[in-house]
């Protein structure tokens, strides 16, 4: 029987349809990230101080790029400590994240039971909710005279006048944790729900105690979904400005997002901002291809 | 007896973790009905901040209203334009092979985990200095919605075409069908579920959106609710910017609710796949 591979008709039809979107795809995402190239590696207009984009990769100047890489390494940097404390954040936040996700994605896949459906609509109620009123829900609460200074008082542990927004590393950490573990949560629930029970009985009924059992069964086949939560908590990270603007608004908190946020919107610096992201998009490249890795194999989570 | 305890933990966790999760964005909503310009203390249920007050009320405050029409409207343009565009691509790269189509998949699954902000500022680059048809507003911020949205539709359609098999359209073409026609007629029916659930999730997506829609308004009547917040939020903001959030909020479960029920209508007698239309 012939397959419908092979009929002319169909043999067009899909490149057909896949076109439009392929051709989206290359007008509005490769080029755009190919005019970040010839805007960095371009030139400045010596009037107007605009950007000039250089299209041909040969008559490329790195002299701006290399403006931007001396002010991250080099003495007195504005940009160094910024990019490092990018990196400490989503190193903390992303574990915290992990701790929280992992035993909620467990309790559900395991042991909700006939609660499993509005647990999941539960957990999954943040993402209809946007992230800036989940931020303003956050500024409203510690406002010098918010709830959480109030029943601070109350609790008589503390004085109950913290300035939490005043560019407190930890109340950005907490907004990006509370920000990003929703998407960590779903990945995971999906990987553990996948695990049979009757793997793990095996385990026990070969002498594995509970303990063991968890470690090196549900530990080990739950690990492609702990790296896919992790990288899509991560990437979104990177590029986070607006939490330390809510939630901060201080130097003190600014991340690589932040350097992007503020020479884009500095006439001149155009090919600055270029550059930060070409550095963040270097960066994230390994775990974007990670994540892809990930979600193809087919024994891994679908997103 | 130990078992349960365990459990009993897990459960505690995950119960402290639902609270710690909606309890603030409860009480923040709980506040747009406050009736009185505080934030932070409870004066008795109003409806003034949503049209009581003939100033300061998201119906009468302009620019509360104007944001949130635009980020209505930006929601259903840009639905109505990614879920065709990607349900096609979705059907040809699934069943055309090929090195080109492999690269397009690859493309669409980047696009997907790019950090937002990258995306924004390099659409910003080429509004600004390449001579297009787009201009910073509607048409770019549709553009930029299109662009990072289209992953979605691809990724949810063809994970319902690895179930479906091609069977179908190949038993419809050998009696007789043309190849199009096979599509429209026994393809699309069995993705309705798949191409209506990503439609809800775009839907929302979108009307929460932040970072493209805001390098991408052209001036204060295309800033939608998300840039409007931001905007507000640090500056001693009315209870009226919670009504707007809460109007939004109101308007994505609405959404997701007729896509359930519209859902359920199209699955009736199947086996029930809530999962699809959540995750």
């Amino acid at each position: 029987m012939p397959s419908s591979g092979t009929r002319p008709g169909v043999r067009l039809l899909w490149p057909a349809l896949a076109l439009p979107g392929m051709v989206w795809i290359a007008l509005l995402f490769v080029l755009p990230l190919y005019v970040v190239l010839a805007i960095v590696f371009g030139r400045i207009d010596p009037v107007f101080r605009t950007a000039v984009p250089v299209w041909s990769p040969l008559d490329w100047d790195f002299s701006q790029f290399t403006f931007v890489l001396e002010r991250i390494v080099g003495e007195g940097g504005y940009f160094g400590p910024a990019l490092v404390r990018t990196a400490v954040y989503v190193l903390i936040a992303s574990s915290l994240c992990v701790l929280i996700a992992y035993p909620v994605a467990y309790y559900t896949a395991r042991y909700a039971g006939r609660r499993k459906a509005l647990l999941l609509t539960l957990l999954i109620a943040p993402f209809w909710i946007s992230y800036m009123m989940r931020m303003l829900a956050w500024v409203n609460l510690l406002q010098d005279d918010g709830l959480v200074n109030q029943a601070l008082s109350l609790g008589g542990l503390f004085p109950g006048d913290v300035n939490w927004l005043d560019g407190r590393s930890s109340t950005v950490v907490l907004g990006l944790v509370y920000g990003y573990v929703p998407y960590m949560i779903l990945p995971l629930f999906a990987g553990l729900d996948r695990i049979p029970a009757s793997v793990l009985e095996a385990a026990r009924d070969l002498g594995a105690s509970r303990w063991e059992a968890f470690r090196r069964v549900t530990l080990r086949l739950s690990r492609p979904a702990i790296i896919a939560g992790v990288l899509l908590t991560c990437l979104p990270m990177l590029g986070d400005y607006f939490t330390s603007d809510l939630l901060s608004g201080s130097p003190r908190t600014s991340m690589a997002g932040n350097l992007i946020n503020e020479s884009v919107q500095t006439p001149g610096q155009t090919g600055q901002a270029g550059a930060f992201v070409l550095i963040v998009l270097l960066v994230a490249l390994v775990p974007m291809l990670l994540y892809i890795r990930t979600v193809r194999d087919p024994s891994a989570v679908r997103s | 007896m130990k078992r349960r305890s365990g459990h009993g933990v897990l459960a505690l966790v995950t119960g402290a973790y639902l609270v710690w999760s909606l309890l603030p964005v409860l009480i923040a909503v709980l506040f747009s009905f406050n009736d009185s310009r505080s934030r932070t203390s409870w004066q008795g249920f109003s409806l003034r901040w949503y049209f009581g007050d003939p100033e300061r009320s998201v119906w009468y405050d302009d620019s509360l209203q104007t944001a949130l029409v635009h980020t209505l409207r930006l929601g259903v343009i840009t639905t109505l334009i990614v879920v065709p565009l990607g349900v096609a691509l979705a059907l040809g790269l699934d069943r055309w092979r090929g090195r080109l189509p492999a690269g397009a998949n690859f493309t669409v699954l980047l696009a997907f985990v790019l950090p937002e902000t990258l995306l924004a500022v390099a659409l910003l680059f080429v509004v600004t200095t390449l001579v297009t048809p787009l201009q910073l507003g509607l048409s770019a911020q549709v553009a930029g919605l299109v662009t990072f949205q289209l992953s979605y539709p691809v990724i949810i359609v063809r994970a319902r075409l690895l179930t479906i098999g091609p069977q179908y359209e190949e038993a419809a073409v050998d009696l007789g069908a043309s190849p199009l026609a096979a599509v429209r007629r026994v393809l699309l029916p069995m993705l309705a579920p798949a191409i209506l659930a990503s439609a809800v999730l775009v839907f929302a997506d979108v009307i929460d959106d932040f970072v493209i829609v805001r390098y991408l308004s052209g001036d204060a009547a295309t800033e939608p609710t998300s840039v409007k917040i931001y905007n507000s939020a640090r500056a001693a903001p009315t209870p009226a910017l919670n009504a707007l959030a809460s109007l939004l909020l109101a308007a994505a479960l609405l959404a997701v609710a007729v896509g359930f029920g519209i859902h359920r209508f199209l699955t009736r007698g199947q086996r029930a796949d809530t999962q699809e239309l959540l995750v």
